[in-house]
């Protein structure tokens, strides 16, 4: 009679037992999602800190400094006491100055190598020259700076005398060679998607392979394309260490690509790097500066995004 | 009849299959020159750091004079921005990740946090900077600590850890997860043992390539005012540090020679510390990767 009692005493223990586990289990089920949740609101929050550090401060600069001035004024002299000037256009037109040399350099390149990777190489060299490919796209900026600095700069001066130390040019091919990558592997992806019985059949009415990759492949392909190249453009725009290295700190409005510039993100380095005291016109323009820049990027972004929603081509 | 004249079918065939053969050999050089700037740049930095890259240059402070300057400061401070980046991005990486995969619903506020995420992506490393300057320094008070710089950073990396996990998570088959319920384990006990354990080459994969952009990223440590020349370790989290790539930056911009031999030799030092970590993340790749 005991033993028994012991027995049913023991078996209702383990079933509390195991009821209050189950219970525990219970609330950890129930609130992990929340907790999870809050982990994925981070990246919200992320941009929300974004959006209101850039507007509120750059409303803090925009009391100091009238918008037309920002918008208008063909001067950018933050530093002078007397006559100071907070024109955004020369900044403006060195980061376009660079951006456009980069893509110059990168689009004719980085397509061509897209197509050779995807319409002629085998599968052997595919394997090696893709890795390699992205080591070029995970090397560290401030690495393409200093080679920019003291092997691309001085390369130029030699074809072209009157190249300044610091210039548009050299960065700018620079970033192109740094996009190159980011638009050879994207617009691989793309041309790869095309399903192999297109290019089969024009092979079969009689055209060349390079008939196929211009008059095939890229047509079907081009909606990948042009995202890839509208992403890297807006990666070079926003490319900070090679032109703070080697773009030097001279804003101003000419189409001279042999002189010294600065771009929107060279200007925020090199108030960062200096004393600017918090709270002065000069610390509150690298976040006007930074609004402009962040806008820029962000058009470009959803423009490449439109683009592959909008001309997808689904086979 | 004839329908088709062959005389202007075999010229015109000929130009074709010229231009076949010519644009075949552009393209190849096209790509070839790509790979040519590559080992340019390697060339470079090593011949010019080579001479530099002793055991001394691994273990001096920085120094006014270039025969006594060497790395140690920042090689270290940048073993501590990693020591805050990994956890905290990770963390909150594949948190996001297992929440989009499992839990969310497909209403518009899931399809904002992902739109919202892609778009992160895109956004210059320099703003990251700015909002790190705003947040982390100013208004949380951290001053230019190794805990801002890291906090910053983490948020940078943040969108590569989580579509790299979530793409981890998705490739788990929906049998094992089946099976799991059907063992009478609940959704968390599966998430846990079952989808994790099988994503996680692929979730350790992204986090290492996210933390080596973060180990070789520079801008935003200017911007949130980390110094380029520091000449002691740190020792709390709320320390001062400098890192790698501000070494490297500080030494490019000098004029002599002899500071570009050791931005060289900085380089190789960073460059070598991006090998190891690619060849750990290939590493478990291989090793780890299962086929379902």
């Amino acid at each position: 009679m005991e033993t028994q009692n012991m027995k049913s005493f023991s078996v209702q223990k383990m079933i509390q037992e195991k009821k209050k586990k189950k219970s525990a289990a219970g609330i950890v089920e129930k609130i992990m999602p929340y907790i999870l949740f809050l982990a994925a609101a981070v990246s919200v929050l992320t941009t929300i800190g974004i959006l209101l550090t850039l507007i509120f401060e750059t409303f803090m600069f925009f009391d100091a400094v009238s918008i037309k001035e920002f918008f208008t004024a063909k001067k950018w002299y933050p530093f002078s006491e007397t006559q100071g000037s907070f024109g955004i256009l020369p900044l403006i037109s060195g980061t376009l100055k660079v951006t456009l040399i980069a893509t110059v350099v990168a689009v004719p390149i980085g397509l061509t190598s897209a197509i050779y990777l995807s319409e002629y190489a085998s599968d052997r060299s595919r394997r090696i020259i893709k890795p390699i490919l992205e080591v070029l796209a995970g090397i560290p900026t401030i690495v393409y700076g200093f080679f920019a600095l003291t092997f691309v700069t001085p390369l130029l001066r030699d074809i072209i005398p009157s190249l300044e130390i610091f210039n548009a040019l050299s960065p700018g091919i620079v970033i192109g060679i740094m996009i190159t990558p980011m638009i050879a592997s994207l617009s691989e992806d793309a041309m790869t998607a095309v399903p192999n019985s297109m290019r089969e059949g024009a092979l079969a009415l009689g055209s060349t392979k390079f008939e196929v990759a211009i008059k095939v492949v890229l047509p079907a392909a081009i909606s990948g394309i042009i995202a890839s190249i509208v992403l890297s453009i807006s990666r070079a725009i926003g490319e900070t260490m090679i032109v703070a290295v080697a773009g030097g700190s001279t804003p101003n409005l000419e189409w001279n690509v042999t002189s010294s510039i600065q771009t929107m993100t060279a200007y925020i380095v090199q108030v960062s790097q200096g004393d600017a005291g918090y709270g002065t016109t000069i610390y509150y323009s690298i976040y006007a500066v930074g609004m402009t820049l962040f806008v820029f990027t962000l058009v470009m972004n959803l423009f490449a995004q439109y683009i592959t929603r909008r001309f997808r081509e689904e086979y | 009849m004839h329908l088709i004249d062959h005389k202007s079918v075999v010229k015109r065939m000929k130009s074709r299959l010229a231009m076949n053969i010519f644009s075949k050999s552009v393209f190849f050089a096209a790509t070839m020159f790509a790979l040519l700037i590559l080992g340019v740049l390697l060339y470079r930095v090593f011949t010019q750091g080579f001479g530099y890259l002793d055991l001394q240059f691994l273990q001096s402070l920085p120094s006014r004079k270039p025969e006594q300057a060497g790395v140690y400061a920042a090689l270290i401070g940048s073993i501590w921005l990693m020591g805050v980046v990994a956890p905290v991005s990770l963390l909150l990486g594949v948190g996001t990740a297992i929440y989009l995969e499992e839990y969310a619903k497909l209403n518009k506020m899931t399809a904002f946090i992902k739109v919202n995420i892609s778009n992160l992506a895109g956004v210059p490393s320099i703003v990251f900077g700015l909002l790190g300057l705003t947040v982390f320094v100013r208004a949380l008070a951290l001053g230019t600590s190794v805990l801002a710089a890291g906090l910053t950073m983490s948020l940078l990396v943040l969108p590569i850890i989580i579509v790299a996990s979530q793409e981890a998570i998705r490739a788990v088959p929906k049998e094992l997860r089946e099976a799991s319920y059907g063992m009478g384990a609940t959704k968390w006990q599966t998430i846990v043992r079952v989808v994790l354990p099988a994503a996680i080459p692929g979730i350790l994969t992204g986090g290492i390539l996210a933390l080596s952009r973060a180990i070789g990223e520079t801008a935003p440590l200017v911007v949130i005012g980390l110094p380029l020349f520091l000449a002691f370790l740190p020792n709390t989290l709320l320390d001062m540090i400098t890192v790698l790539p501000m070494q490297i930056y500080n030494w490019t911009g000098r004029p002599q020679a002899e500071f570009h031999a050791l931005a060289a030799a900085g380089i190789i030092v960073l460059l070598v510390l991006l090998i190891i970590m690619n060849s750990i993340a290939v590493l478990i790749r291989n090793k780890f990767q299962k086929r379902y």
